[in-house]
């Protein structure tokens, strides 16, 4: 039940969805240069806690197109991976520029220490720096000089760090789960769909 | 000639007088409907009436920054009865009904009674400005109205086993939506040593900037202890024990390796999951300033522990 759009509409709705993707940034930059008391009392933590969100939400996605390829059958999705990908690591990189700049003044020898000192702060800054070979071998020329087979095993690591990512929020919130719990939940299916799917092929290989 | 008729409503169909003098219910309800659907909405627009008071200027040490917006301080609130993110309170706390109010204040005293809000408004109240800095590393600048907490206390005449003083915020889970969760062991309670809650410093307080309390502010009373961590600053009191043991506080309950009984501000011991030597006076952006032991009232408040680990008893 495969289906697909026609080809030429592909370029444009990669446009609108790169576009729409940076809207989350472009709402932070404006209301930074217009309107600073849009973001509230604490327009740092505001920043810093948005552009996180804006990680997982991205990671979540990323983790979604697989299956929801399959279940759907609509194959065009895979186009659109990379970009998404690309774009929770660009998020990262604002998230952690923000943390950086407002909480340690740019200060790396005190960020240095911070992150070794607090387990939350290592955690994200660890899926943040495996989040790095990742985005740099999104390529297509890397997809060729790595191999399918290696390329692939090596963008597995999406996977760990989707779950560090969940865990450096859960572990950062004072009291209320809710938010991690609910992201917890939806990687928990993303993840168990995989696992499901991989544990099927296994018995049916079997049974043959 | 043909007469105008204006259309007219059946009488079924006219609003019942109770329903439209209820205005404060219709628009409380109005304005989260609003809130609701417009993209971020004005918590402003929800927040409680308040009522100007009467007030003489304090004579404890005053900041040298300047008081923080009455607006930043009214909508970004730790009050998890509310809800537990910073804008929850000034959306969710006009349900509160603030009026009629009293405090029960027993436990270990000569003359145990119960203070209606109106007798404390009519007492003889002062304006102080005091830094206020949050457990989570930033601070505000507040000119509060009150009294000292002590002249409360006289009035009751603590006897000498009372050690410590126990508060114990209002709880109403259908006027109070985060109280219909779990997320802490309700009602929010909270203590002070004796000598710490006798000290001029600890301000019983009814207002902020020149007025009543704002209801997602802690209306209408409540306890502000400068040099600790704003959790200690129950919101909402209700009752007041003066007991002889220490009591349990609601954070404790919650994570007693994370937040102690003390809770004095400082630099040199961080939260478990943060440093504490830095803040952000907000609303900026960089936490560039250094947190000041006792938030900077330690000339007025460290003889309270000397020769106390601090660091032990956090």
């Amino acid at each position: 039940m495969a289906y697909a759009l026609p080809k030429s509409w592909i370029a444009p709705l990669k446009a609108i969805v790169f576009t729409l993707s940076l809207v989350p940034l472009a709402r932070i930059i404006y209301a930074i240069v217009l309107d600073p008391l849009s973001l509230g009392a604490n327009p740092a933590e505001t920043i810093l806690h948005r552009s996180g969100d804006w990680v997982i939400y991205f990671l979540l996605i990323t983790l979604a197109i697989t299956p929801l390829r399959k279940l759907t059958g609509w194959n065009d999705l895979i186009k659109f991976r990379r970009m998404m990908g690309l774009y929770a690591f660009f998020y990262a990189s604002v998230h952690l520029l923000s943390y950086i700049g407002f909480d340690r003044l740019f200060d790396l020898s005190d960020m240095a220490k911070e992150i070794v000192k607090r387990p939350f702060i290592l955690v994200g800054f660890a899926a943040f720096v495996l989040l790095i070979p990742l985005a740099v071998t999104s390529t297509r020329g890397w997809v060729l000089r790595l191999g399918g087979a290696r390329w692939s095993t090596l963008h597995k690591a999406v996977y760990p760090i989707a779950v560090l990512g969940i865990v450096h929020y859960w572990w950062l919130v004072k009291r209320d789960i809710t938010w991690p719990l609910v992201f917890a939940l939806v990687l928990g299916v993303l993840l168990a769909y995989r696992g499901f799917k991989r544990g099927g092929k296994k018995s049916r290989a079997a049974a043959s | 000639m043909p007469r105008y008729l204006f259309p007219t409503p059946k009488g079924s169909e006219i609003t019942p007088r109770e329903v439209y003098l209820d205005r404060r219910r219709f628009i409380a309800g109005a304005t989260t409907l609003g809130s609701l659907l417009a993209f971020g909405g004005s918590a402003e627009a929800a927040a409680s009436a308040t009522e100007p008071l009467k007030f003489s200027k304090g004579t404890a040490p005053t900041p040298s920054d300047k008081p923080t917006a009455r607006e930043l301080a009214t909508t970004y609130n730790n009050y998890y009865e509310f809800g537990t993110s910073k804008a929850d309170p000034a959306r969710n706390a006009s349900t509160l009904k603030v009026k009629p109010w009293t405090v029960e204040i027993g436990g270990e005293v000569a003359k145990p009674r119960t203070i209606g809000i109106e007798d404390l408004l009519a007492m003889e109240l002062e304006e102080r400005v005091y830094r206020m800095r949050c457990v989570e590393a930033w601070s505000m600048v507040i000119p509060w109205v009150g009294m000292s907490f002590s002249k409360l206390a006289t009035l009751v005449e603590p006897t000498s086993k009372a050690k410590y003083v126990k508060f114990t915020s209002v709880a109403r889970p259908e006027e109070m939506p985060g109280v219909r969760t779990r997320v802490l062991d309700w009602p929010y309670t909270e203590g002070l040593r004796i000598d710490e809650a006798m000290h001029p410093l600890t301000f019983l307080t009814l207002g902020m900037y020149g007025e009543t309390l704002p209801n997602q502010n802690g209306a209408p009373v409540r306890i502000v202890t400068p040099w600790k961590y704003g959790f200690k600053n129950a919101k909402s009191i209700v009752r007041i024990d003066f007991v002889s043991e220490q009591p349990r506080t609601a954070w404790m309950t919650a994570g007693a390796n994370e937040y102690g009984f003390y809770a004095n501000v400082n630099p040199e011991v961080d939260h478990p999951r943060w440093s504490q030597k830095r803040e952000r006076l907000l609303p900026a952006f960089f936490a560039s300033r250094e947190t000041e032991k006792f938030n900077g009232y330690g000339a007025e408040v460290a003889s309270l522990y000397a020769g106390m680990d601090l660091a032990a008893n956090f």
